[in-house]
């Protein structure tokens, strides 16, 4: 458990680990993919390869859109590449690195698919089984057989050394292609590693490196603002309807003498009550919160004198009345 | 136990991430569903097609509908849609980005299980066994001799293993159709990657400031939502309070005046503070009498909801 936690820690330590965490979940569900997936060669000659290289081919396709999908730098490099220019220079290095670096992480996936399907051998043989001289082997030399070399349960493979020989020989050829792709693979990573800092300038490397992280965290913190932005206008909104229902000013008052204890709490419950006490007054506040939403405006509320202490302060009525109101003043 | 509370910590994080919570769960449990499931082909002409392609569109629809019902933005798109604009304009594309995304949401577990379903290649073969041309399977001298009807009897036996005797012309007839049902399964997978893929990754060509506001405002219809009952509920809180309070003090005077009692907050009396603090807490009420009539009366005569404003004049007379 705690291993986990760690690990999970370290991969949201930033957006390149979480990135490259979600790179490996998703390779992971390509090799879980092809274990669950039921393969079923047809065994009829002019469908085996169709099929085969459907299955080779179409699934490492939509890993690959997937990966693209999943990848939070995509939305970033898209911002960035279209982005008119505006007060802020565009820096196509830096789309460049965050292409670059998107498209290696969705490639991963497919690699493992393809890598997969190659060193279990059965996608081959189904695709070429035709395509091996029988004469190599002893036995029956009808394409059709051929065909269904990679289906066991058929009757004609009863005797089924010549099957055996078959697959074993095809498995083989696909095992070689697998192994060498993926040597081929790992070579060019090392390859790149190696070279790289001959051609490429470190410098500004860095910098790129830099502005690209730069612009996921910015994206990241926009996204959080506005979250936390909209909260705050949404408590002002509703705090301000609530007193825009009311029909006059409260009026706040000392307590009758044996209950002065409670004058804290009475306070917060009146101010928490913002002004609205009757029945009425609460279904009023309903119905117009229904069908007359107030504007989205909180200019009023916003710029409203903080407040926060005790004290009395008169409000002079133009109709003559000469209501108080507790208000809390500043020091 | 304490993976599960870590992940739920996780999802509940925010409302997107609970909404994909869901979503993730859901089609977890469609897959679930589908492996549950017990598949069992009628085998019978007239009732393999239906029951084939009715398995698999009627769970996706059903899976469709859950979608909408467990997803809690669909009453806040509901209100948004239907309330009268007040002083509040309506705007469209808020009300299309809303439904978009639920939309999006709720096609996740459906497409889960029409994806299974199609890899798996029960309900097709099901579904089209009478439509085989059986020659090229294998050795058909059986079916020669034979009338359409009982011809297509013999086809429709072919996805039951125990009914139909030539296992070898069986399993090849069976191999070839769910080769074509996991064909059709990888292209549909297929095409709705690349619809996501254009849909997500090539708008922000076109209408990324326009998508900005909007997902601010949809955003905040939500909240504006929460924070509106929270604030009713506080409301109702010190409502509460205050109207029990107004009802103990009502009563309590009643009572003042009946038993001729003095309470007095600033007695010369030497109780310690915390003395006074009880005292105050009783509100006046002292007897089991008092007590049995304050509680007779809360239940026939509730005060009125209106609580009153005292007047400063008032208090100083």
């Amino acid at each position: 458990m705690e291993r986990l936690k760690l690990v999970l820690q370290y991969f949201q330590s930033n957006s390149e680990s979480i990135s490259n965490g979600i790179c490996i979940i998703l390779a992971l569900v390509s090799v879980k993919l092809y274990t669950s997936f039921d393969f079923n060669c047809p065994c009829l000659p002019q469908y085996n390869k169709i099929y085969s290289l459907g299955v080779m081919i179409v699934p490492p396709i939509i890993l690959f859109f997937l990966g693209i999908l999943v990848n939070r730098h995509t939305g970033v490099m898209m911002d960035e590449w279209m982005r008119p220019v505006g007060n802020r220079s565009k820096n196509p290095a830096v789309v460049k690195y965050l292409f670059s670096a998107m498209l290696q992480r969705a490639l991963l996936a497919p690699m493992v698919w393809i890598l997969v399907t190659l060193l279990d051998g059965k996608i081959f043989i189904c695709a070429f089984s035709v395509s091996v001289d029988p004469a190599l082997f002893t036995g029956l030399d009808i394409l059709k057989i051929m065909a269904k070399v990679p289906c066991k349960e058929d009757v004609i493979f009863r005797n089924s050394s010549f099957r055996k020989a078959v697959s074993r020989y095809v498995r083989c050829h696909s095992q070689a292609v697998g192994w060498s792709i993926l040597l081929f693979l790992i070579a060019l990573g090392a390859l790149g590693r190696l070279i790289k800092p001959c051609f490429d300038d470190h410098a500004t490397f860095l910098q790129t490196r830099y502005w690209s992280n730069y612009l996921d965290v910015e994206q990241k913190l926009f996204d959080e603002t506005c979250i936390l932005h909209a909260r705050d206008f949404a408590r002002k909104c509703v705090v301000q309807f609530f007193e825009d229902v009311r029909e006059d000013s409260i009026l706040h008052l000392p307590h009758p003498v044996f209950i002065t204890k409670f004058r804290e709490e009475w306070e917060d419950e009146e101010e928490q009550l913002h002004g609205i006490t009757k029945q009425e007054q609460v279904d009023q506040l309903f119905q117009k919160w229904y069908y007359n939403k107030p504007e989205l405006d909180v200019t009023r509320i916003a710029h409203r004198p903080r407040a926060c202490g005790v004290g009395w302060l008169t409000l002079h009525r133009g109709h003559g009345a000469r209501p108080h109101r507790l208000i809390k003043t500043c020091k | 136990m304490d993976k599960f509370r870590m992940m739920f910590q996780f999802l509940q994080s925010n409302q997107e991430s609970f909404m994909n919570g869901i979503c993730g769960i859901m089609a977890l449990a469609s897959a679930q569903m589908y492996s549950a499931f017990e598949f069992s082909c009628p085998c019978m002409p007239e009732y393999n097609y239906t029951y084939g392609i009715g398995l698999l569109i009627v769970p996706p629809i059903w899976f469709f509908l859950l979608g909408f019902v467990l997803n809690n933005n669909v009453s806040v798109l509901a209100e948004e849609w239907k309330r009268p604009t007040g002083k509040r304009t309506k705007d469209p594309t808020i009300l299309r980005y809303m439904f978009c995304s639920i939309t999006q949401r709720s096609l996740i577990a459906p497409a889960v299980w029409v994806s299974v379903t199609l890899m798996d290649g029960k309900s097709f073969i099901c579904a089209f066994s009478i439509n085989l041309n059986i020659d090229r399977f294998g050795n058909t001298s059986l079916l020669k001799g034979m009338s359409e009807t009982e011809k297509l009897r013999l086809l429709a036996r072919i996805p039951c293993k125990d009914l139909f005797e030539n296992q070898e012309l069986r399993v090849a007839a069976t191999r070839y159709i769910k080769c074509i049902s996991q064909a059709c399964g990888w292209m549909l997978l297929l095409m709705m990657t690349f619809t996501a893929f254009l849909i997500r990754a090539i708008r922000p060509c076109f209408t990324q400031a326009a998508f900005l506001k909007t997902k601010y405002w949809s955003h905040y219809i939500d909240i504006e939502r929460k924070m509106f009952d929270e604030t009713c509920k506080e409301h109702a809180k010190s409502f509460a309070k205050v109207c029990i309070q107004q009802y103990f003090e009502n009563i309590s005077g009643h009572m003042q005046s009946f038993h001729h009692h003095h309470h007095n907050g600033d007695s010369d009396s030497e109780d310690e503070d915390k003395g006074k603090s009880e005292e105050d807490k009783l509100l006046g009420i002292r007897a089991q009498d008092d007590m049995n009539k304050v509680l007779w009366n809360w239940h026939t005569c509730k005060p009125p909801l209106a609580l009153k404003k005292h007047h400063l004049d008032d208090e100083k007379e």
